[in-house]
């Protein structure tokens, strides 16, 4: 048994019981209400979805190093970019099929995440933070180089196109679109569940609130924090994979400061260190942008700041957070 | 050989700007141990309220001083209805706040004042060649109102009662309560004088820059990139670390990258100190390790 | 003529657990009060349930007006120093700025002469005038600490634990000055102290705490006689 197995924190309420039964129709159930927008939502707003789930995945990735490890970052949409122009070089240069350009990207994220999380180590809450808001600042910048441009396509960026469905589907690119982000958004989803619910969870919370004590209990906070970005990194990067094919398109401009920001939003508006306040997050990051350009092309921007000062001063554990209290509310009065 | 005299030159202007940007962030985080990260936007916003007086006919200096007045009071409030709140709250609500301000007042600076760039006044014009070409007028004056503003705040905190103060409420808020001093209001004195000092070097790089609602942007990672050179908690580090990036980008950007890798020489700038001396050059060791 | 501060029915705590249960004790004007007890018995908590740096609830008083639920900034403006645990002084700065801080709130014209009066009685901090407070020894840090406390000018002086940590030379040295500072100044002082032989000299009146509790209370002389106390409370 390793140390992290004697931790006894309570960071998180057994979950209640359920029948085998009751399990298996909300499994349903959640199968049904993910599947139905593929018949009921004409192609835009179906798009829009598609992006909700890969931002909902991208804000994933953001919450696992700053939610659960604590590790501030503001300059996750770095990550994302690079996932996005791996698949996008990947395809559009060598011709790649999607599907194979996932690994291959999540290798890299992954790996860059790494090196990031290495000075990280040695940085405290708020250095951690400027350095990755300067990075989130200089992505562009980077991204537009001239030396790289043979490749990035600079600033006109690279176009590419979204894969057919497989032929024994009846479905539209855009269906199959939406498909392929929920698998992918799914599977990480489910990982990332299970790491968190498990020792390796605890022991990324334990880093986060008692650093000291988990030292002494003989963790390995180094190695805990550096793979905790490059999970974090591989996730998000993956979100960005599948955002370049949805919208058939990587240019530097797409993934500036604003994109990080964003998720920044998502994460605390959906819930901080919550699995499930992720996939708010990213519900939050595409639709109520929308709504509010609706207002003016800067109401968004204020409107952000606004919701996201509200959040922290009224609801700091997000909207998750709400609804696990509304939860527990129910609870008590129906025994 | 001119060229390079002439880098250095611009380099120490701009460096001016950024050595008053980074003593703002500098006053914050020794006062609150926050880096506020919405500091450029604020000045931004200072700058556009300067222009507004001055397309309305208002004379520079005027403007200028009345601005300074207007950002000092802005700051003074920031602190007292946005920190003031979540004082004791951990640090990921601190940056998400700051996150916020920078949100609302750099997209309300835009919604406002619109985002097409604007020509933003020199009250230094001359017709002349300075020192032999080397120097622009506007280089000159603006260099000249920095030191004369990073003089005066390091007379105010070194020579006067309130200044002394306020060094007592950010070293040791419990003991400055304990002597009488009203440690609330010493931070609120605090945003505001950084807000002023942030007005003065939006309102001198606008001239050079154009005025527009991302103009402090870059500017800002400059600051953060020389606090950080001179050591986070040190005022007059933060300085002498602004001017010397504002050299080192002038030179990289004339000799080594290029004009288009600018920000990436802030951001080398910044992992390379702390990855190399996380206190900076005249820091305190505030490292943590664990 | 009221005592100089008077608590009645005092209780103050952290968070949810009281620590101090309903004490009662006074400092007479120009008078040493000692508060006596082990570790842990509520002594560091009642001065910073009387200077607010603690919730509290009862009554405090100091020159018949009510200072409960002040903040301690406006408390210290009332005339009430105090000398915490860990010295309050600013490392940081200058043992000059130290000095020039104790009298931030005053505005009269004799800081100048009160300058002079604390190089009288510590030659040293005059020695380290310059010097910052970080890099003094321990002893000096403590004589700065009174200093500093002293040139608010206050009514009231609160002391917690002067001797802790220092050699007992040091020891002699500061209760020696605060013998000088008791007859020449006139300001009352509330003293916490471990070493109760030497506050017992010091103080006119004396309360030994038990775990929040004032147990026995009077006359310093009176407690300093009583073996039985002597035995069971202050173990010498």
């Amino acid at each position: 048994m390793s140390a992290t197995d004697r931790i006894a924190l309570p960071l998180r309420r057994p979950a209640t019981a359920l029948a085998a039964w009751q399990r298996s129709a909300l499994v349903l159930a959640g199968l049904a209400a993910a599947l139905a927008p593929l018949w009921l939502l004409e192609s835009f707003h179906l798009f829009q979805l598609t992006m909700a789930v890969i931002m909902a995945l991208a804000v994933l990735g953001l919450n696992i190093v700053t939610g659960y490890n604590g590790q501030i970052s503001l300059g996750h949409g770095a990550f994302f970019a690079v996932g996005a122009y791996a698949t996008a070089i990947l395809m559009s240069h060598l011709d790649w099929s999607f599907w194979a350009t996932l690994p291959v990207s999540a290798v890299v994220c992954g790996l860059i995440g790494y090196g990031v999380g290495f000075p990280a180590l040695r940085l405290g809450g708020l250095y951690l933070a400027l350095t990755t808001f300067s990075l989130a600042v200089a992505v562009p910048q980077i991204l537009k180089h001239k030396s790289i441009e043979g490749w990035t396509g600079g600033v006109q960026g690279l176009f590419l196109v979204k894969p057919d469905p497989p032929a024994f589907l009846p479905l539209t690119p855009d269906q199959w679109m939406y498909c392929m982000a929920l698998i992918v958004s799914s599977v990480c989803f489910l990982l990332a569940w299970n790491l968190i619910r498990g020792r390796i969870g605890r022991a990324l919370m334990a880093t986060r609130d008692h650093p000291i004590a988990a030292e002494a209990m003989g963790m390995d906070i180094a190695a805990l924090k550096t793979q905790a970005f490059a999970v974090s990194a591989m996730i998000t990067g993956l979100a960005g994979s599948l955002s370049a094919v949805a919208v058939e398109y990587v240019a530097p401009d797409s993934f500036s400061f604003a994109l990080s920001i964003n998720l920044f939003v998502g994460m605390v508006v959906g819930g901080v260190a919550s699995i499930l306040g992720s996939l708010f997050g990213g519900l939050f990051v595409l639709f109520v942008p929308n709504i509010a350009e609706a207002i003016s092309k800067a109401a968004p921007g204020v409107i952000y700041g606004v919701i996201l000062i509200a959040f922290l001063f009224l609801l700091p554990d997000g909207f998750a957070g709400l609804l696990r209290r509304l939860a527990a509310r129910l609870r008590r009065a129906s025994p | 050989m001119d060229g390079l005299a002439h880098q250095i030159v611009a380099g120490i202007a701009t460096g001016g700007i950024y050595a008053a940007v980074s003593l703002a962030l500098v006053m914050i985080y020794q006062a609150t141990h926050h880096v506020n990260f919405a500091q450029g936007e604020m000045a931004t916003l200072s700058t556009f309220i300067a222009w507004s007086m001055i397309e309305a006919g208002i004379p520079y200096w005027v403007a200028f001083f009345a601005t300074i007045a207007i950002s000092f009071v802005i700051g003074a409030a920031v602190e007292r209805l946005l920190m003031r709140p979540v004082q004791n709250a951990p640090v990921l609500t601190h940056v998400g706040v700051f996150i916020g301000l920078l949100l609302i007042v750099g997209n309300a600076t835009g919604w406002i004042f619109g985002y097409t760039t604007k020509l933003f006044p020199t009250p230094f014009e001359s017709d002349k060649p300075l020192l032999g070409g080397l120097v622009s007028a506007h280089e000159l004056g603006s260099t000249a109102v920095t030191l004369a503003v990073l003089s005066l705040v390091y007379l105010f905190f070194r020579h006067t009662r309130l200044g002394l103060a306020m060094r007592a409420a950010a070293y040791n808020p419990r003991s400055a309560r304990l002597v009488g001093i009203r440690v609330g209001w010493m931070l609120a004195l605090g945003w505001g004088l950084a807000a002023a000092i942030g007005a003065v070097a939006g309102m001198m790089v606008a001239p050079v820059v154009f005025l527009d609602p991302t103009m402090m942007l870059g500017i800002l990672l400059y600051a953060f990139a020389g606090a950080l050179l001179g050591g986070i908690d040190n005022p007059s580090g933060a300085v002498i670390g602004g001017f010397a990036v504002g050299v080192l980008e002038n030179l990289a950007g004339a000799y080594v990258v290029g004009t288009e890798l600018k920000l990436t020489v802030a951001l080398a700038i910044i992992i390379g100190v702390l990855v190399v001396k996380p206190s900076g050059l005249f820091g305190r060791v505030v490292m943590s390790r664990v | 003529m009221p005592a100089l501060l008077e608590a009645k029915g005092l209780t103050a705590g952290y968070g949810a657990a009281p620590v101090l249960h309903g004490l009662d004790f006074e400092v007479e004007e120009g008078g040493v009060t000692a508060l006596l007890g082990a570790n842990g018995a509520g002594k560091t908590t009642t001065l910073r349930a009387v200077c607010g740096m603690v919730r509290t609830t009862g009554e405090i008083r100091l020159g018949g007006q009510s200072i409960a639920g002040r903040a301690t900034e406006d408390i210290a403006r009332l005339g009430l120093a105090h000398v915490p645990d860990g010295r309050g002084t600013f490392m940081e700065l200058t043992v000059e700025e130290n000095f020039r801080l104790g009298a931030y709130v005053r505005r009269d014209r004799e800081v100048q002469a009160d300058f002079e009066r604390m190089w009288e009685w510590f030659p040293r901090l005059r020695q380290r005038w310059r010097q910052q407070a970080g890099t003094l020894s321990g002893g000096e840090q403590q004589m700065l600490a009174i200093a500093r406390a002293l040139l608010l000018r206050p009514r009231l002086l609160l002391l917690d634990e002067p001797s802790f940590g220092l050699a007992p030379l040091i020891v002699q040295e500061i209760f020696a000055i605060m013998r000088r500072i008791r007859e020449e100044s006139g300001v009352g002082i509330l003293l916490v102290e471990q070493n109760a032989n030497l506050a017992l000299e010091l103080a006119d009146r004396a309360y030994l705490l038990e775990t929040g509790r004032i147990v026995v209370a009077g006359p310093a002389a009176e407690l300093r006689e009583d073996e039985a106390i002597r035995r069971s409370y202050l173990g010498y």
